[in-house]
């Protein structure tokens, strides 16, 4: 009986499937734009609502892990529905760069606004919103005089100290790929070995599990992005901010290059129905409006000079921006991951 | 299958000496290549030599990702084995305090995905969390000054999936205790069996197809996982897949280990078919009555009640009163009106796929009965189980968008006209990575009831004039209804609970529970995740009830 009446049910829910045929055939009319987004649904949707409000145009999203997107799109191809593809790190905006998968973005508005070691050097995609990578530690177990550069991190005094996540992680591959193109892959394999011998426990977790080993005394060095130590800072959950209260920032490198940063940015996909309304929306979402929301919203600095920061990221203090061109990144992901995995950090 | 010639009437030659192939036959192939497809896309790419990158990942990290796959098989196939039996038993032939409570309760976990539960426990037992916090505060103990076991490492993988996996093994070895005609027990009891003995020597026996079932979905469920191991920090063979692909950039040499991950359990499968040899598991007695079961007293009722209580707690009570508080602190930001579209979202893709998958299991099952030389076939079209879910996606993704790229070039320079892209990015598209996902629990749950009728039946149906679909309509799923209702239960809460394909594959603005939950634990809001996670799992317990019931009814004379 009950096997009868699921099948009776799905007879009828066989329309289902034409309706989200119907979905899909409003989506590709004018005045609308399809995006597929590697970024939180929650951090872009107030800069998209904001954008629908101005323009009257009606945004459609799907949200996923960035290189299964690039895998969809690459797909697709010139069918793609895709008109904007939204991402976080510089590596995976090259990779889909490398792909094909981007068109160049002719806008004299993007490029005054974005700085251009933040744009790719061919016009393929752009950042949004800056990200730094610096060091956190437990004051009192660590003296931040030892502790000034990156290179400082793999010295065997900080063994069983150091706490980061996972290398199967683009951040970290980001990283190492900036060290590799600052000091060569011979040193940048020997200073991950060296981090990884100094290693607290094996990586796992987050960038939000580092800070709270950190601050629960597992180690007294962690590696974290700042939007998630600002994030914390900032959070309505007590505990987080405890935690976060309980661990200072070190900005590396000042004498030097300065900071690793990374950025998230977006690029027009090759196969574009609405090119128009995808350069509209970045040209909004570089204005003050929208960067000052990236700010508020996602704690990132604005990629665009001049706009204010949150109050949290303000009370961080400045700090000097390493500025290699965030493509290099992309171009030594490979090499990276493969020294992560010689030097067993996994 | 050397019953095969008695099944059918004796096969006619064709022009080229083999058998005529029939309609039901053709309709099996058809459906077995479609589900197929996107495994044998994976396949393919090992003709692709790779020297290179093998030679990186073999030189690496692989030894110890096998290493650890293989004790994580090991664990979860012990542990899901013992517990699965052992309640099943308990329930369907003892009597004691809480049974009835325990047969439909044993099945919770299987609503809880295993990257909630592998959330849940890693933040209550890892360094920073509540339980070692209070340790350590009550103690005054700091790091170093004390042992506590290492939950994210393979012991304690194997451990969780254990728990939330059992009722894999549970469910079918339950099925299997119920259709078995007691007849065959109480004669091995007149013989002289104790009742442990007639449960070894002739219950167990009997109930080796659904055991062997129940644990080849535990283990394949175990290595196609992504997001609970790596939370777990334990690098296993799908771990190298994902790093092979997503982190090198290399999809062929990605592909490449997704296809040795598939032989590898295909060669399981038929290790565990040849160790039967020509056993056969039909029924032989028609005759049923209620199960008489042992009434246990005493100590030996506290014990099972304990063997039964432990698992329903570490696998559900536990989570899931984590979760349920979880959601009522956070309830407030995230149930909304879009919270039930999430919901609705997620049931109809569930209830869809769930109706596919049993008739296609069903199909092919039976075309397997009637014709040994389809074996093969289905077992191919059983093995996406295997595969990461993600593997799965883009192995349908590619062939698909490309041939309807090809359609729609064509169209163009023929009729001037786009066709575009139809079924990719569609929900038709998702359906179809779920069939291609799930059938195997199915199929493992129609084969396992079919397997118990004898070939006879089928004979006496057919020569007295029912069609083949007929006699599978009016005779078999009238038979096995709980083994298909076992089926379609497993394939709906699956379907409920599955990430990384609907992840890649879904249309615009269309999330299901699942990826909320993720987003949300994704981005380390456990509290948030909690809203969405429970969700699927209330939803996933209502079918689970409603068909445990239909199962415990299913037995054939029960109504009698």
């Amino acid at each position: 009986m009950i096997l009868q009446a699921i099948l009776i049910c799905n007879m009828r829910l066989l329309l289902v499937p034409a309706l989200f045929g119907a979905a899909l055939a409003t989506a590709a009319q004018g005045a609308e734009l399809n995006i597929y987004s590697a970024r939180q649904e929650a951090l872009i949707r107030p800069q998209l609502d904001a954008f629908t409000k101005e323009t009257g145009i009606k945004v459609n999203l799907v949200t996923g892990d960035a290189k299964e997107l690039v895998q969809r799109l690459k797909a697709e191809g010139a069918n793609s529905p895709a008109d904007v593809f939204f991402t976080t790190d510089a590596g995976n905006l090259h990779a889909a760069k490398q792909l094909g998968l981007f068109q160049k973005i002719s806008s004299p508005t993007v490029e005054k606004a974005v700085p251009a070691h933040f744009r790719d050097p061919d016009g393929m995609w752009i950042g949004l919103g800056i990200r730094a990578r610096p060091i956190f530690y437990v004051p009192g177990k660590v003296d931040p005089q030892q502790l000034r550069t990156y290179e400082d991190l793999a010295d065997p005094r900080w063994k069983g100290q150091i706490l980061v996540r996972s290398s199967n992680h683009v951040y970290n591959q980001s990283l190492l790929a900036s060290i590799i193109a600052h000091d060569g892959p011979e040193k940048a394999e020997a200073w991950a070995k060296g981090v990884a011998a100094n290693l607290a426990r094996k990586p796992q977790g987050g960038d939000r599990d580092q800070l709270r080993a950190a601050a629960a005394g597992e180690g007294s060095i962690a590696i974290a992005n700042t939007y998630y130590y600002a994030g914390m800072l900032a959070s309505s959950n007590a505990d987080d901010r405890a935690v976060a209260q309980k661990l200072k920032v070190i900005w590396p490198n000042q004498d030097g290059r300065g900071v690793h940063v990374n950025v998230s940015g977006a690029g027009i996909t090759a196969a574009a129905k609405n090119k128009a309304e995808a350069v509209k929306l970045l040209e909004y979402l570089v204005s003050d409006e929208a960067q000052r929301i990236y700010a508020e919203v996602g704690q990132e600095y604005p990629v665009k000079p001049g706009v204010a920061w949150s109050p949290v990221l303000e009370s961080l203090g400045e700090f000097k921006m390493d500025e290699l061109s965030l493509a290099e990144f992309g171009r030594h992901n490979a090499e990276a991951v493969r020294i992560f995995d010689r030097v067993g950090w996994r | 299958m050397s019953e095969a010639g008695l099944i059918d009437r004796p096969a006619s030659a064709g022009r080229l000496g083999l058998p005529r192939p029939d309609a039901w036959t053709l309709a099996a192939l058809g459906a077995a290549a479609i589900v197929a497809a996107p495994v044998v896309a994976v396949v393919v790419t090992l003709v692709v030599p790779q020297g290179e990158v093998w030679r990186h990942l073999a030189g690496t990290v692989l030894p110890r990702y096998v290493a650890n796959s293989l004790w994580l098989m090991a664990g979860v196939a012990i542990g899901t084995g013992i517990i699965g039996v052992g309640t099943a038993w308990l329930v369907t032939m003892c009597r004691f305090p809480g049974r009835t409570l325990f047969e439909p309760a044993l099945l919770l976990p299987l609503a809880i995905p295993t990257y909630v539960i592998a959330y849940t426990y890693a933040g209550l037992l890892d360094f920073p969390g509540p339980v070692q916090s209070a340790l350590r505060a009550a103690f005054g103990w700091s790091r170093g000054d004390y042992w506590f076991p290492q939950i994210r490492s393979v012991g304690g993988v194997a451990t969780i999936f254990t728990f939330v996996l059992y009722p894999y093994v549970y469910l079918l070895a339950r099925a299997a205790f119920l259709e078995q005609s007691v007849c065959a027990l109480e004669v091995s009891r007149t013989l002289g069996c104790s009742a442990w003995r007639s449960f070894r020597k002739v219950a167990l026996p009997l109930a080796r197809p659904a055991v062997a079932a129940g644990i080849a979905l535990a283990l394949m469920e175990a290595l196609n996982d992504f997001g609970a191991v790596q939370h777990f920090a334990v690098d296993t063979f799908t771990t190298g897949i994902f790093r092979a692909w997503f982190g090198m950039g290399e999809p062929v040499a990605a592909a490449q280990l997704a296809a040795v991950l598939l032989l590898f359990i295909a060669a399981l499968v038929v290790l565990e078919r040849a160790s039967r040899r020509h056993a056969r598991y039909h029924h032989t007695s028609g005759k049923w009555r209620p199960l008489p079961r042992y009434q246990l007293e005493g100590v030996r009722a506290a014990g099972a009640f304990a063997a039964c209580f432990i698992p329903l707690a570490i696998g559900f009570l536990v989570p899931g009163a984590v979760l349920l508080v979880w959601a009522i602190e956070t309830a407030p930001s995230v149930i909304d009106a879009r919270f039930w579209g999430f919901a609705a979202n997620s049931v109809i893709l569930a209830l869809l796929s769930a109706a596919l998958a049993v008739c296609f299991a069903l199909l092919l099952a039976y075309a397997q009965r009637r014709r040994a030389g389809t074996a093969p076939v289905v077992r191919i079209a059983a093995l996406g189980y295997a595969v990461p879910g993600s593997v799965v996606a883009v192995g349908l993704l590619l062939p698909l968008a490309t041939i309807e790229n090809a359609v729609d070039a064509a169209a163009r320079a023929w009729f001037g006209i786009s066709t575009g892209l139809v079924l990719t990015g569609s929900a038709v598209a998702l359906v179809w990575a779920y069939l291609v996902r799930f059938l195997a629990i199915a199929l493992g749950a129609v084969e396992s009831g079919l397997a118990k009728i004898t070939p006879s039946v089928d004979g006496a149906a057919r020569s007295l004039g029912e069609s083949a679909f007929g006699a599978v309509r009016r005779v078999h799923v009238p038979i096995v209804r709980g083994s298909v209702l076992t089926g379609a239960l497993l394939v709906f809460v699956d379907v409920m609970k599955e990430l990384p394909a609907t992840m890649i594959m879904r249309p615009f603005n269309f999330d299901t529970l699942a990826v909320r939950t993720y987003q949300l634990a994704g981005d380390e809001l456990l509290r948030e995740a909690a809203g969405p996670g429970l969700a699927i799992v209330l939803v996933g317990i209502v079918p689970v009830i409603v068909l445990s019931r239909a199962i415990a009814r299913s037995r054939p004379g029960s109504r009698a």
